[in-house]
Formats: structure tokens, sequence, C-alpha cells
């Protein structure tokens, strides 16, 4: 395959970046995406080039660390998986390919398309959590029956990977998926509930001060998340907040 | 008992770890206050030990390579944690899981550890729960469990193919709750890049901000190393990427002795290699060889023509199918443990008999299962007469039901359909069961460093088994470590602040900028990843699945002509000064280079087969490990001496008191 | 470039003043929603009051009258539904600005929105500005006559004119299509925000399918019906 890359590419936070063309030949089908920019950074190295920086990790899709915006949709054009997963075999001899970093001002550009995701962190670390001592002297795991339903839920909104899809997505770059999977997670569990009102309030306040912006519910997170996140978990945590807010 | 004291308590084995705990010395939660302690690495093991550490007042500052304390690799792990809490009252206990896994091991490992590890099992399921892991569930509502390799019992608790994420997710939210509260002081994207010692103690660590390429100075009164396995020695592995042996081997190199380097897990199902291009391998699920059946072609002649596409597997008819497993094992089958079906893949293939464009691939047929759960669909639903097709179709749901997601991720990769085609798998190095020899406590050879995880020796011998790992992460992090730690130090609570203005930390810091500096001077003929795949090649070749003494000494001698020719010819672009990934993967890439070189020097001083670590010389005649109890019933810890080919043995000798040594026989 | 220098002033501006006024973006979510909702509420009650028009003069004569002479109408109804109006204009405007301003100082080389996303969720601004546009010529046609008629000059009250003024504005060509044209953007505009406002205020059960297909059932039924009614007069003119 022969392929026309457009990246971009940025020294550093403070530099100003452009996207820059790099022609490839030889790529197979076979080799995922990732690969594909394996093969040219070694070439840039090769000609004393500096090869293009990007966030990628397990490689396998769980990670949640690779993070580009592929011809205008995060993970590129390929549905429920993360860039790692995506293969050459979904693009045609020729074709033009722009690869950009997600685009957020709480997602600030580190290096060509690493940005820095530390904005899901702090949200977490908000109220994403029980607040139960880890010395393992708690009740019996069985002491608390949870119904099958209430639990698949509960483990469909936990298998966010946090890997900023839905903001990038997103054309108000809302980071509501993201917040409302952990809400939602704790919200359906009887352990989550104790600190329910805290939880919601203190999150989504560190949300607004991340800078993300306001949802209105286009659905494109939930399209483009690797993990197929539904927006049922937004308007979870939206009656959640609701309901703590009129607690006070 | 020499050098290394294991430090294990005396008594009955199963009052070993209260007793221990009564009698070791804490520290009052006031004077915890004045105490810091450096976790590296946010996996499951370093997440849970940082958690508690920092809940029971220590000050912790955490480091991880990685963007997010999240996203360390125990994230990828699918199957599930072992405990033994016997809700399926099938007979499990404390000491079924303890035999199982000594067991496992082939008789490698340390008693007391792992019985400690069985006994602190069931508290991780209570842990976890209470801080909302979503575990699969019954109807009832109760906890659900799976069965896995190598055991008789259901113990495996499990969250869909994501119990690693979901259980890494708790030990992080255990972590935010901490930094919320001030306890811990996270830093994302940093590398340690040495142990600094201060009068023999692990004093703290000289890290790089991967950002901005700054050099830090991080003071501590302990170290605790989480840092994980070193399986991307081989290159192509299941690890992630950046998964390395960094801090380990600079621990190692500061004096920590480094354990059983050999033993290495090489999982029978993974997705084989494509081409040359590849730069990861990708697990497929242990659980899908309960209803998968393995074989090659009989004929070399079949293999050869569906090596070039002229012929389809399904065209080959029953008696022309060779399924090995089944012919060499008939007791257990196609559920032999992980090194036996790795090594009887590798015999195949190597005979010719492999099936992929490279010749290294086995199918893995789940057509008779599709038939076989089809026709027991088809009359539960009262068909009598349904033809072939229409069952056919019923079994595809049944399999899709079970391990659809499986099945999916195979098609993303290969571009086949696994139900009308049997999949295509070869062994992929998985896990390492060796690493930085500790005690008791889990400290290294150096007071004040620790290790727990992946990252030490300690509980799984020379073979893990199937949903251990996770098991040992969080044991070691939530319930073991945090209070053993006070054993050293209860020593400290007069120490105030360790100054990082020292000529120690002079040292190491110099010491860190004279490597990189040396690192960015190669003359550059060759870039970091061309030499991590020359290694990798070697590593496979001659130290993978079987090895011999030939290959071993071969491979001691090429890996250090790649080390000189690594120093000498690298090129590593860019500047030290800002974010530089290939700096990273060089640095990581040079330890390697050492490691590799002690591990085939491990593998060939092992003069015996067990678990994962295969000698050639050493095998029955029907082709079975042949271990030699009386000679290597040892741990192995090598001691750093500068060149790997210096590095000196010493030996743990291994006890069993509770369980009698038995020839593993799966036929 | 004016753009850029605008955001960079009136930005900040805007969210401290948000900020100030309402706390969270989820409450200012909601603040959207209930005034979408009232909005469309008062679109169904007008609505019903049109058919009239069509089916029933004198009940429209008669209702119209209530509507222009009742105080309560008229003193609290009508000032709620102005504020009603201008709440969810400025509060979208200002929404809209902050969320361009939350993809930060680059923006996409490519943005391939129709990917994951509609038309309409993505551009309720054109859709809402073409309907606030309309509104303005709605006004300028019935509302502003009517207060000049009844606050303004010594007129007595009239109980039959009012079909016969509104029959009359539908007279020329050109206000019928543009009236076509603003109903066709609002069945947009509603199509996405109707049921849009129940998943903000978090309605999230066994009714949620139900809501949904009625919102959108709503969207499209009274939009078609206004320009159904305005066909119908402009066909049907009344000539003495």
């Amino acid at each position: 395959m022969k392929l026309n890359l457009k990246i971009w590419r940025q020294k550093d936070a403070t530099s100003k970046g452009q996207m820059v063309e790099y022609p490839l030949k030889g790529i197979e089908e076979d080799m995922s995406f990732l690969e594909m920019l394996d093969v040219l950074n070694e070439q840039l190295i090769n000609k004393g080039e500096e090869p293009i920086e990007f966030d990628h990790d397990c490689r396998e899709g769980i990670c949640g660390t690779c993070s580009m915006q592929i011809n205008g949709q995060p993970h590129g054009p390929d549905r429920l998986i993360t860039v790692c997963q995506l293969h050459m075999r979904s693009f045609n001899d020729g074709d033009t390919i722009v690869i950009e970093p997600f685009r957020a001002k709480a997602f600030p550009v580190i290096k060509d398309l690493i940005v820095d995701r530390s904005a899901f962190d702090r949200i977490q670390q908000a109220g994403g959590f029980v607040s139960v001592n880890t010395s393992g002297n708690t009740l019996d795991a069985n002491a608390i029956p949870i119904g099958k339903d209430i639990a698949d839920t509960a483990f469909n909104s936990a298998t966010c990977i946090g890997c900023g899809a839905c903001v990038a997505a997103c054309k108000n770059a809302s980071a509501m998926l993201f917040t409302s999977a952990k809400v939602s997670q704790f919200a359906l569990l009887p352990q989550g509930q104790v600190e329910a009102t805290e939880r919601v309030q203190n999150m989504v306040r560190q949300m607004d001060i991340e800078g993300f912006g306001n949802c209105t519910n286009t659905g494109a997170c939930e399209v483009e998340c690797p993990k197929g996140i539904s927006l049922e978990n937004i308007a979870r945590m939206n009656k959640e907040y609701y309901k703590a807010s009129l607690k006070g | 008992m020499g050098i290394l004291d294991s430090k294990v308590p005396a008594g009955p084995l199963a009052d070993k770890w209260t007793n221990h705990k009564n009698h070791i010395d804490l520290v009052n939660p006031a004077n915890k206050r004045n105490i810091d302690i450096i976790v590296v690495g946010t996996g499951l093991a370093g997440g849970s030990a940082a958690a508690t550490l920092a809940e029971l007042g220590y000050n912790v500052k955490t480091f991880c390579y990685q963007d997010s304390p999240r996203r360390a690799h125990s994230i990828a792990a699918q199957g599930g944690v072992n405990a033994a809490k016997n809700y399926q009252g099938d007979g499990d206990s404390v000491y079924r899981l303890f035999y199982d896994t000594v067991k496992g091991g082939d008789y490698r490992s340390r008693e007391s550890n792992v019985y400690r590890l069985a006994e602190v099992s069931t508290n991780i399921i209570d842990q976890c729960v209470a801080q909302g892991v979503p575990f699969a569930r019954e109807y009832g509502g109760l906890l659900d469990n799976r069965s896995f390799g190598g055991v008789l019992v259901s113990r495996t608790f499990y969250a869909k193919g994501q119990t690693g994420q979901q259980l890494l997710l708790g030990a992080y939210a255990a972590l935010n709750r901490q930094i919320k509260r001030g306890k811990i002081k996270s830093h994302t994207r940093h590398e340690m890049l040495d142990l600094v010692k201060v009068d023999g103690k692990a004093r703290g660590i000289i890290a790089r901000n991967l950002v901005t390429g700054e050099i830090e100075r991080h003071s501590a009164h302990a170290v605790v190393l989480a840092t994980g396995g070193y399986g991307n020695l081989f290159f192509l592995s299941t690890y992630a990427m950046g998964c390395n042996v960094m801090a380990a081997w600079r621990a190692h190199r500061r004096g920590a002795f480094f354990a059983n380097p050999c033993f290495t897990q090489i999982h029978p199902t993974c997705i084989p290699v494509s081409g040359d291009h590849q730069s990861k391998l990708t697990l497929m699920s242990e659980s899908l060889r309960n209803d998968g059946r393995i074989w090659v072609p009989k004929r070399l002649e079949d293999a050869q023509a569906i090596r070039e596409g002229k012929l389809k597997p399904t065209q080959l008819g029953e008696g022309e199918r060779d399924y090995y497993l089944e012919r060499r094992y008939p007791a257990f089958g196609n559920l032999v443990p992980r090194d036996v079906a790795s090594r009887a893949a590798k015999e195949r293939c190597d005979a010719g008999f492999g099936v992929n464009k490279t010749g290294e691939a086995v199918y893995l047929d789940f057509s008779a299962a599709i038939m076989r759960y089809g026709t027991e669909k088809a009359l539960t639903s009262g068909m009598k007469n349904a033809d072939d097709k229409t069952i056919r179709a019923l079994g595809e749901e049944v399999i899709e039901a079970k391990y659809g997601n499986l099945f999916q991720m195979y098609e993303k990769i290969v571009d086949q359909n696994p139900y009308k085609t049997p999949m295509m798998i070869y062994p992929a190095v998985h896990y390492t069961m060796g690493g930085l020899w500790v005690d008791y406590n889990l400290q290294t050879t150096i007071p004040g460093c620790y290790s727990a995880g992946e990252a030490n020796f300690s509980d799984h011998g020379a073979n893990r088994l199937g949903a251990s790992a996770l098991m040992q992460g969080l044991a070691d992090g939530y319930f073991v470590l945090p209070y053993t730690i006070g054993d050293f130090l209860s020593d400290d609570i007069r120490t105030g602040a360790i100054s990082t203005e020292t000529a120690e930390f002079d040292e190491a810091e110099k010491h860190v900028r004279d490597r990189i500096e040396k690192l960015m001077e190669g003359k550059g003929e060759h870039s970091v990843d061309y030499y991590h795949k020359k290694l990798g090649k070697i590593m496979w070749n001659k130290c993978g699945m079987s090895r011999n003494a030939k290959d071993l000494q071969e491979a001691i001698d090429e890996i250090a002509a790649l080390r000189a020719d690594f120093w000498e010819n690298v090129r590593v672009p860019g500047s030290p000064d800002s974010k530089n990934q290939e700096l990273e993967k060089a640095g990581r890439v040079a330890d390697f280079l050492e490691l590799g070189e002690l591990f085939a020097k491990d593998a060939l001083t092992r003069n015996e087969s067990c678990g994962g670590h295969f000698r050639e010389e050493y095998q029955t005649p029907e082709g079975e490990a042949l271990r030699d109890d009386e000679n290597f019933k040892f741990v192995s810890a090598w001691e750093y001496k500068g060149e790997p080919k210096d590095a000196v043995l010493h030996k743990e000798e291994l006890k069993y008191e509770n369980i009698e040594l038995k020839t593993r026989s799966y036929k | 470039m004016l753009i850029t220098r605008f955001y960079s002033i009136f930005v900040p501006l805007n969210t401290q003043l948000m900020s100030a006024l309402i706390k969270s973006s989820l409450a200012r979510k909601v603040v959207m929603a209930l005034s979408g909702l009232f909005l469309v509420f008062f679109l169904g009650q007008h609505f019903v009051i049109n058919v009239t028009s069509v089916i029933a003069p004198d009940t429209f004569n008669s209702w119209s009258h209530f509507m222009g002479y009742n105080p309560l109408v008229q003193y609290v109804l009508q000032p709620i539904l102005i504020l009603g109006v201008i709440v969810h204009f400025v509060m979208g405007f200002m929404l809209e600005l902050q969320n361009r301003a939350a993809r930060g100082g680059v923006k996409y080389a490519s943005y391939k929105g129709s990917a994951n996303a509609s038309w309409i969720s993505r551009n309720m601004l054109i859709s809402g500005a073409v309907v606030l546009a309309f509104l303005g010529l709605h006004f300028y046609d019935f509302w502003f006559p009517e207060m000049t008629y009844k606050y303004f000059g010594d007129n007595p009250e009239n109980a039959t004119r009012y079909l016969e003024e509104t029959v009359h504005k539908f007279e020329p060509i050109w206000r019928t299509v543009l009236y076509i044209i603003s109903f066709v953007l609002l069945a947009l505009h509603l199509l996405h925000g109707f049921a849009s406002s129940f998943q903000t205020m978090g309605v999230n059960n066994k009714y949620s399918s139900a809501i949904k297909t009625f919102t959108k059932v709503y969207a499209i039924a009274i939009p078609l019906g206004f320009i159904l009614i305005a066909i119908y007069h402009h066909l049907n003119p009344i000539t003495h």
C-alpha cells in the first residue's frame, strides 16, 4: 500500500505546531495502524529526523493510552476499537490520512500527537472511589447480594478505559460520558450509594473546572467510545446530580 | 542459610503469617506521618500498596511511566482472580489453593509465601467488592465463579473478560482517594533511572520526568518496586510496549539479587506473528481451550499446501488431522497446563507441520464444539430432525455467547472468521515468574528496598497458574507489604526527612546523566528497535520454549556482542531535555541487553527441566520435563558483579515440609 | 481573526458571568432543557388555538380575544413566555461560545462530525437562529400591531377582528414561504431539542423510548400543522 500521511508535528507544549506531509510506501494490510507509524518512524530515524511521538502502550485495546484523531474521527473510522486495534485493511491504496492529536482545551498537547489527559485523573480524584479502607476487614463479599442485571449494568459503565475519545469526538469537547460512566457505576451499586451525593457534585465540579464543554446530547461520544459506553450513563448522572442538588 | 535469609517465621505453616504479624515491629500512627515511602509502578501491586501505605499514615510518592496510574499493564489481564472462598462448596480451601499453586509452579516456589498468598486471597474479594468492583454475579445476586486450568475446583472470580481492568480500577480508585487526602503525591510520566542507597539502605530514586526530560531526585525512608515483569526482553510478547525491567535492574546493579531470571511463562494461545512489522502479540484467553481442539495436518504435504494457500483446513477430514495434545496426553487432552501445551505446539511446528505463512501456527478448532452445542440446543428446543446447517447455526450462537468478544478480537486482527475456519494460534511470552529476590517480608537483599507483584520472584515457582497473577499483585499490595515494611521502618522513626543533597544522590544522578549522555552519543548506525528485535530473536530462538546448553552458550556470546554493538552504534535522535520516546526505549533496551545474558546464564546453570524452563537434555524418553530435585531444588539468586557473565549465584534451598514432591503427569 | 479576538474577550467574561449566575454545567443544561420544554408546551397551546382558525373561526376569535385581554395571560404568562425565549436564547448562545472555546486554541484540521452525530444535533445554533429570526418577523406581524392596538391609541375592544387580521397576513406568498421555511427549521430544532431535554433532566427508565417516540412525533406534527394552516390561509384569503 502507498499512503500520503498528513501528521501534526509540534515540538512541545509551548511551540506552535503544523501539519506535515509524509508519503509512505510498502505498507501491508495486516499491519495495525500503530505498526504503520512504527514503519514511518524507523524511516525517519534512519534519515536522522525526529520520529513522530504518539501515546501507545498495551496495543490490545484495553489500556486507553493511544489517542489520535484519524481522518476526523477519534481512533479512526472503525467502531468499538482503539487506534491500536485499527488495521491498515480499513484503508485503501493511495489514501490520504490526516492524523492529529485529540483536541480539547483540557487536553493540552505535550508533543506531536501526545496530549495531557491528567484532567481525567483529577476528575476521578474528586470522587471516583468508595471511601473504604483497604485493610480487607470489610463485609464478606457475598453479604450484600446484587441483582445480575444491576451488576452487569454497573460493569458496562465500569469498562470505560479513559482514553478521551468522547471528548475528542464531541463538538463541545465535553467529558460527560467519561464522568458519568464512573458516577453510574457507583450509583448503581449499593457500595457506592452511601457517598452518592458528594461524589456526583465533586466530580461534576472538577469536570467544569478542567474546562470541558457542555453536553448538548449529540451522541457522538457514544458512537466513538471504543467500549460502547452508553448515553444512559449521562442521563443517570444528570438525575444523580439533581437529586444531590436538592438534598443540598 | 548462607547470605540469603528468607526470614520465614517459625511454627506450623497455617500459623506462620498470623504469628509473624503478631511479632513484627510496627510504627505507631503518629510516627508514620514522619516517614516517606516511594512506590515505583502503579499496577495492581504498586497501586494497592501505595493506597494502603497512605491509608496507614505514611507519606507516599508514586511513580509510573504511563500518563495515568490506571494504565498499568495489570489492566490487560482477562481471565480472573483466584480466591479460596469456597462459595461453590466444591471442597476448596486455603490448603488446596496453596497446594495447586506449589504443584503448578513445579515445586520451585517458597511454601510459606504461597500459603500466605492463599490465606489472604479471600480478603481480596471482600475488599474489591467493598470498593465497588463489579464482579460477575449469578441470578441470585451472589458472586459467580469459573474454573481455570490446572485445578479441580471453581475458585476464579471474574468480571467478563476484563478482570484485570476492573481490579486495577479498584486499586486506582483507592489511590485516588489518598491523593485527594494529600497522602499520596502521584508522579505520572516519570521513569525511575536509579536507586539511591545511603548507608547501605534504599533511601531514594533518581527519576526522569518524561515530558520535560528533567532528572529529579526523590528521597524516602524506603523504596517499593512494583514494576512488573520483563517479558519484553523477547521484543514480541503480550506485554505492553512500555513494560521494562529498568527499575528492577537498576536495583539489581545496586545490590538486589535477581532470582530465577530464566523462569518465563509462554502462553500457548496467542494470535501468531503475521510478519516482520509485528510489534506486539495478543493473547486469546486460556478459557478457549475448554471448547477448542488443537490440531495440525497429519501429512507434511498437507501442511505445505495449507501454507501455500492451496488447501483449506476445512477440506481436511478427521483422519487427516493430528490432534496432538489429545494423542500425547489422553487424560488432560487440550487442557494440559500452559508450559506443556506451548512446547507441544512448538514441537509440531519445528517438525514442519505449522499452518500459517511463517510455519509457526497451529489450529484451535471449534467446529466439534459448535456441532455438539448445536445438537444439544436443537434437542432442547424440540427440533428432532434438524439439518446440519441449522445445528451449526445454533451451535455458533452458543459459542458466541461464551466467547463472542474473543472471536471478534481475533477477526479484527487476523481478518478471518473463526466460526467458519479454525483459529490459528501460537505460543507467546506472557509472564515472568522470575524477578527480584525477596524474603518473607518482600524485602530485597537491599535493606529498605521492597518488591511486590510480578517484579518479585516469590510465589509462582517455575510456572504460574491462570488467574494467580492478579491474586498475587493485590495480596502483596493490600495485605502483605504494608505490614511487613513496618519491620524495617520501625528503626526510622527518629531519622527525619532524608536529604537529597548528599554525596550519594550526587553520585547516582551523575551516573544517570552519564548514561544518558552515552546513549545519545551512539554513532547512529541503527535504531533502538533494531537492537531490540535482534535481542528478541536470540531470546526466542535460543532461550525460548526449549533450551539446550549449546544454544544458551551461543545466546550468551551473541547478546554480549550485541550489547557492545548497541552502545557503540545505537542512534537516539532528538534531545535528552525534552519528551523523547527513543531515549526512553534506549535506556530500557540497554538493560534488557544485560538481563538477557543473565537469563541465558541462569538457564544454562539450571541443568534440569521444570515448569516453563525446558532443557532438551533433561527430558523423559516421551519428551516430558525431567525435574532434578536432588540438585536443583533451590532458588537461583544472582548477585551483580559488573558484567552479567560475572554474576555470582546464591542458592536459597527450598524446603517442602507440607507438600510431598511429585512428578507432574498429565498423561 | 476577528472571531478569535471576540472569543478571547467575550468567553472569559461570559464564563465568569455564567459561573456567577449558575454554578455548574449541569445546572446550565437544565435551564436550557426547562426553558425549552416550556416553549414546547407553549407551542402546543398556540397550535391548538391556530387550528380553530381553520375549523372554527368563531372559537378562534373568542379564544384570541381571551388571550389578548385576560390580565393573567397578559401580565403574568406573557412576560414569562418572553423571558423563557430570552433565557433559552441567551443561555444557548453563551453555551455555544463556551463549547467552542472548550475545543482549545487549535481546531481540528479534519473533523468528521457527520460520522457520529446528526446534522440537526450539531447545528442547534443554526436552527435556533432561524427560529429566532422568525420570532422577530412573527412579533412584527402580530405582536407589535396587537400591542399598539391595545395599549397605544384609543382602540375599542373588538372580539371579532382576529381571524381576518390573521388570514390577511398570509396573503403574500413570500411571508407564507418564510413561515414554512421557519417551521421546517423549528421541526429540526425540536427533533433534537425535545427528546434531548428529557435526557438532560435525567429521565432514564422504562418510558424513555416511548418518550423519545412521542417527542419525535410532536416535533414533526406540530410544525407541519402550522405549515398546513399557513398554506390553508394563503389559499383561502378573506375577500369582502
